[in-house]
């Protein structure tokens, strides 16, 4: 299931070596395995996230990293290094933690120049970068408050400031916007990308929340119980899912099963559907079609010969607002999702509960999975 | 419908009256009753003591009875070397014994703290199961493990440490040890409250910024567990002060401590406005460390909101 991610970073690590590489690391905890034989790669200035549902072993491999935990088999390199045996305050490596972990007892410029107070940096040099970090995360004047004066954004951007005065080799953040609201943590989503463009840093977030992975990370990992299922660009990931299982897990699919005929065909129940796109599967063998409800077109009348279609009726609406949601029942029971952008500005859908629908997508628009 | 809000109005007021009345009838009263006696001079008579205020003279019987109050007494405990040097003994005794209270609560508690979670109430019940056993026979028990051929010089002589018996009984050094044992639980339960809910993550966090694990502890965990040391030191020291039966049944017969010296002038002497005067005396000394006790714990309330 690496193949695929592997295969998509060769062209690259050609270039430079990897910043960090896991070699096969395994970690159990009793008999439960969190993360199995896992290989990976990060590269220089990437915005990496390793994403995959709770408990798939994404924060313990992250935790892996900053030496909280240590793999029962495997090495961890960091620039051809082996880092598994350095103590987590030796490694050159800071993390955000979910919880942000500030020091309650501290101030802010107290919590912020932490890290910098444990080295023999001069305390005039220490105050600059203080200042250069308040300045970075916009908290200018905030450097005397108590943590507990705080609100929660300002507690993120505190935490943050407190992992990068260090400059890390790496900034490791553990679910660092799940504790915020839905819109600011869409601004922060931003801030972020913006902050790890500007300093150049190498980023690793974990993150369950696969639209946050799509629109920060530069490469997605997709983790499910503690292998990688794919790594690869999100727009890669999204549109070229290499299983039933991560197609299902990014974004909305239907699977269409079927048999792949002789010449990119598959034979489903609901008709002879054409492909395109390259796939190792062979003819005969059991395939999925899997579509995004965005490439499909819907119809009242029956689209030309050059597309797929299949005929339906209208069972349910989802209105959201900047689109509608339907949910379109086929001739074998089976159930397509279709999404409408809503041009018209008067709050109709084109298409009401019960109508009868054509639903037509290009060759192109599909993916053949195998597993 | 109408009734409900009433009753509620009433049920809120009862719940502040409840605490007042206890304080009224059980500190308030007899305070006054002790301020009362310490202001008055002793007298060959029962009660022992006089102007004894009777309420069928009236008000011109109150203005007698407040023109006999003297504070003669007090001036007694000021004059009377005895007094202050009970005083300070019993001060030197409390603060020395809070101290090694802290350095030897704070491991216990921190092993507590750190254990794994299904074992901390065992652990916390280990710290509270001597009390299900009589104070007075907890002290006596030690008077048996101190005493010339007790248990303690047993086992000391059986390892060859000492040859002789040592004299522990009847010392400072068995007051503290009886101290000690008798009060570290409101030493640990505190600094571990404190402890259990700090954060893991903190440790981990200082540790990913760079500092190993002995400055962790002095940099992050003691600073977050300085308000269970307070606490647990106000709720050792305020008691300790006042000790009466550690020291008469432990120490010796130079070491006076106040509540001995009370004790002494209220039975032996039978003088009650002098021991009045030393127990109101000793409320006021004690009253600043409760006050900053309770400054302590209302900043610690505000604190956690």
């Amino acid at each position: 299931m690496a193949d695929g991610g592997q295969a998509a970073q060769e062209p690259v690590s050609i270039e430079k070596p990897p910043l960090v590489r896991f070699e096969a690391v395994t970690k159990r905890f009793g008999s439960v395995v969190a993360v199995e034989t896992l290989s990976l790669d990060i590269k220089h200035g990437e915005f990496f996230a390793l994403l995959g549902p709770s408990g798939c072993g994404k924060t313990t491999l992250l935790r892996t990293l900053a030496g909280f935990e240590a793999p029962t088999q495997g090495r961890i390199l960091l620039d051809g290094e082996d880092i598994v045996p350095v103590q987590p305050h030796r490694r050159p490596v800071n993390m955000m933690f979910q919880s942000y972990a500030l020091f309650p007892h501290l101030s802010v410029e107290g919590n912020i120049g932490f890290g910098l107070r444990q080295e023999n940096v001069a305390r005039a040099e220490i105050a600059d970068r203080i200042a250069e970090m308040l300045v970075l995360v916009r908290l200018q004047g905030f450097g005397g408050r108590r943590i507990d004066q705080l609100s929660g954004g300002q507690r993120q951007r505190v935490a943050l400031a407190r992992a990068l005065i260090k400059r890390p080799r790496v900034l490791l953040l553990d679910e660092p916007l799940a504790a915020l609201d839905k819109k600011l943590r869409a601004e922060t989503q931003f801030e972020l990308m913006e902050l790890q463009r500007k300093l150049g840093t190498t980023f690793v977030i974990v993150t369950h929340d696969q639209e946050e992975a799509m629109i920060i990370a530069d490469r997605i990992a997709v983790m499910d119980r503690g292998r990688l299922m794919q790594v690869a660009a999100p727009a890669e990931i999204y549109e070229r899912p290499n299983s039933r299982w991560v197609a299902g897990f990014i974004g909305e699919t239907t699977m269409i099963e079927g048999r792949l005929g002789s010449d990119s065909n598959i034979e489903s129940v609901l008709g002879r559907m054409r492909v395109a796109g390259s796939s190792n599967a062979r003819s005969g063998d059991k395939v999925w079609l899997a579509l995004r409800p965005e490439k499909i077109s819907m119809t009242a009348e029956r689209p030309n010969e050059g597309l797929n279609a299949v005929a339906g009726t209208v069972s349910e609406i989802g209105y959201r607002g900047d689109m509608s949601v339907y949910k379109i029942l086929l001739s074998d029971r089976s159930v397509m999702k279709v999404a409408l952008t809503n041009v018209s500005a008067r709050g109709e859908t084109p298409f009401s509960l019960h109508d009868l629908v054509w639903l037509s997508w290009p060759p192109e628009a599909g993916v053949v999975l195998t597993e | 419908m109408r009734g409900e809000p009433q009753g509620r109005k009433w049920s809120r007021r009862a719940v502040v009256l409840l605490p007042c009345v206890w304080l009224v009838v059980f500190f308030l009263t007899p305070f006054v009753i002790v301020l009362k006696i310490s202001l008055s001079q002793t007298a060959l008579a029962q009660p022992p003591y006089s102007p004894v205020f009777d309420l069928s003279a009236g008000w011109a019987g109150f203005l007698d009875f407040a023109r006999q109050l003297s504070l003669e007494s007090f001036r007694l405990l000021f004059t009377d070397l005895i007094y202050l040097l009970s005083y300070l003994k019993s001060l030197q005794v409390a603060a020395i014994s809070t101290l090694i209270l802290v350095l030897v609560g704070y491991p216990f508690a921190y092993g507590i703290a750190r254990a794994p979670r299904g074992w901390q109430p065992l652990l916390v019940m280990a710290v509270v199961l001597p009390f299900w056993t009589s104070f007075l026979i907890r002290v006596y028990a030690w008077i048996n493990i101190l005493q010339r051929d007790g248990l303690l010089n047993d086992v000391l002589m059986r390892l060859h440490i000492v040859d002789v018996p040592l004299i522990w009984l009847s010392s400072d050094t068995a007051i503290y040890i009886g101290i000690v044992y008798s009060y570290l639980p409101f030493m640990v339960l505190p600094l571990y409250a404190a402890l259990e809910k700090m954060d893991e993550s903190l440790l981990e966090a200082a540790a990913d910024l760079g500092c190993p694990r002995w400055k962790t502890f002095w940099l992050v965990v003691v600073p977050l567990s300085l308000s269970g040391a307070a606490a647990g030191a106000l709720l050792c020291f305020i008691p300790i002060v006042g000790e009466f039966v550690i020291p008469d049944l432990l120490g010796g017969s130079e070491t006076l401590m106040i509540g001995q010296t009370l004790w002494t002038e209220f039975f032996a002497n039978r003088d009650w406005p002098v021991a009045s005067a030393i127990a109101i005396t000793l409320l006021a000394l004690l009253l600043v460390p409760m006050l900053f006790y309770e400054r302590l714990q209302q900043r610690s309330l505000e604190g956690g909101r």
